[in-house]
């Protein structure tokens, strides 16, 4: 059965192998599956396309990916199940964040351990590393592979959204290195959300962190101009991806149609209303303002505390914005800097402002925000 | 089914409770190791004298030589420890949760080898 579907024999007994090795070592201390003989076969075929996937050409991977779609036709529960199993797994919160994050995307994700450590500029072997210490440590404490409870649904669920958002982050705000983007990640954190958003739909938040992204995502094009930086006010709006912005305003309705919010769903209708303005002038800074009030309230935090001082800027002014950015501690993140020098630029406190951007471009490790930031002081000076 | 260590863990040096709380940690440690063992997980649990109570026993030049005192001065000491005996990681986070409560100190989890049979 499993030939068929793989078309390679010697692929499928060792798949066969493997699943079966897997079943010894989780059946007797998990039970036995409602479905043992179909759970051997969604087993063995993951094994095989992991396998594939390490190792496949890329005709081999379309040929994955085709055979993947065969199956899930005919096993969508299995497969649905088993998915969710190891996102959760990966997931728990008993490994390190960073661990979390590895194996999210090296067993989920798509992406090789060469790719995964490009994109997180690691070396190979340090990642590779860091994925079968994880590796060790769900088999040897025995982390469970399966999905939680309803009663402890909500806290974990808290723990994959963060994961996959982070990626998403790491993709569009790349905290280090030259680039301003790494587009994969971006494509991987929302293939990610895609399918968390196709296994558990009627959670709210998963729709709200999936129409967050691609929302955000929609500005990618018109987010750099010839590598460089360009801030959300100065874009080209034209250059936005309409499509995808249409997509992340048909989750977020279906979202206020539930009327459960939560701290995605707000930032993702922070960001349409963005998307919703023709110009940047023309935002609606007022409905911002009363989203990041709502989110301080469910969520509070001091970077989120520094977004509502942006929109309090455009609402109640900029002295009153400066004199909340004054009282965040968040002495180390950059971006505290740029708002507070933004500001002061727009007070005329000219040397005050150099002095902030140039605190900003000391604490940022990214080469094209740096070379953003030294633009913004180098032009104040200038005048 | 698998076998974890909860070891109690507060810093070094640190002082006691005031007697209300020690009293209080007391009589909630007593309670859990009861709902423990009525929900037939308990292996074993104890606490620890402090680490200037400890002897250590060293290999030396084909003798055993004892010396007085813990084996490492470290920042941290295990006050006790518990033994559970339970499904998987997760129902071993669930005590290990209660444990923490009741104690009110920092607890380590760490699962036991497997037996070799």
């Amino acid at each position: 059965m499993l030939t068929r579907f793989l078309g390679d024999i010697s692929l499928a007994e060792e798949a066969v192998q493997e699943a079966f090795a897997v079943a010894l070592a989780k059946w007797p201390s998990d039970g036995i599956p409602p479905s043992p003989v179909g759970w051997l076969i969604t087993t063995a075929r993951n094994k095989a396309l992991d396998r594939l996937r390490k190792e496949a050409s890329r005709s081999e991977r379309q040929l994955a990916a085709q055979l993947l779609n065969d199956v899930e036709q005919a096993e969508e529960h299995d497969v649905r199940d088993d998915h969710l199993r190891l996102i959760f797994t990966c997931c728990h919160p008993a490994l390190a964040p960073d661990a979390q994050v590895a194996l999210t995307l090296r067993l989920i994700g798509g992406l090789s351990t060469e790719e995964i450590a490009h994109a997180f500029l690691l070396q190979p072997t340090t990642l590779a590393q860091r994925i079968s210490r994880a590796k060790a440590k769900i088999r040897d404490a025995n982390i469970p592979y399966r999905v939680p409870e309803a009663n402890e649904l909500p806290a974990r669920l808290g723990a994959v959204l963060a994961v996959i958002y982070l990626i998403f982050n790491e993709g569009y705000s790349t905290s280090s290195g030259d680039e301003v983007l790494r587009t994969e990640l971006c494509d991987e954190a929302i293939r990610l959300g895609r399918l968390l958003a196709m296994l558990i739909p009627q959670e709210s938040e998963v729709l709200g962190l999936l129409a967050l992204m691609l929302l955000i995502d929609a500005r990618r094009g018109a987010r750099t101009v010839g590598g460089d930086l360009v801030l959300l006010s100065d874009q080209d709006r034209t250059l936005w991806d309409e499509p995808r912005i249409e997509e992340g305003r048909t989750l977020l309705r279906i979202c206020l149609a539930r009327n459960r919010p939560g701290p995605y769903q707000l930032q993702a209708a922070i960001n349409a209303v963005h998307s919703d303005a023709p110009s940047a002038a023309r935002t609606d800074w007022r409905q911002i303002l009363e989203l990041y009030d709502q989110l301080m309230a469910i969520a509070p935090s001091a970077v989120v505390a520094l977004n509502r001082a942006v929109a309090i800027a455009e609402v109640h002014g900029v002295e009153h914005a400066l004199q909340l950015v004054e009282a965040i501690e968040l002495p180390k993140y950059h971006l505290l800097h740029a708002v507070r020098a933004d500001l002061l630029r727009r007070i005329g406190r000219t040397a005050d402002a150099a002095a902030a951007y140039r605190a900003a471009f000391d604490r940022c490790e990214n080469k094209k925000e740096r070379e953003f930031l030294l633009r913004q002081c180098q032009s104040l000076t200038r005048h | 089914m698998k076998q974890y260590l909860l070891s109690v863990c507060y810093p070094a040096g640190g002082s006691q409770p005031p007697p209300a709380e020690l009293n209080k940690i007391m009589s909630d440690v007593i309670a859990l190791q009861r709902e423990m063992q009525s929900a037939g997980v308990w292996v074993f649990s104890g606490g620890l004298h402090a680490s200037n109570s400890a002897t250590v026993l060293r290999h030396q030049n084909g003798d055993i030589v004892l010396t007085d005192g813990p084996f490492i001065e470290s920042k941290e000491q295990i006050g006790g420890i518990t033994i559970v005996r339970v499904p998987d990681l997760d129902a071993a986070l669930l005590w290990a949760r209660k444990l923490a409560s009741a104690t009110t100190t920092p607890i380590e989890v760490r699962p036991f080898m497997e037996h070799p049979s």
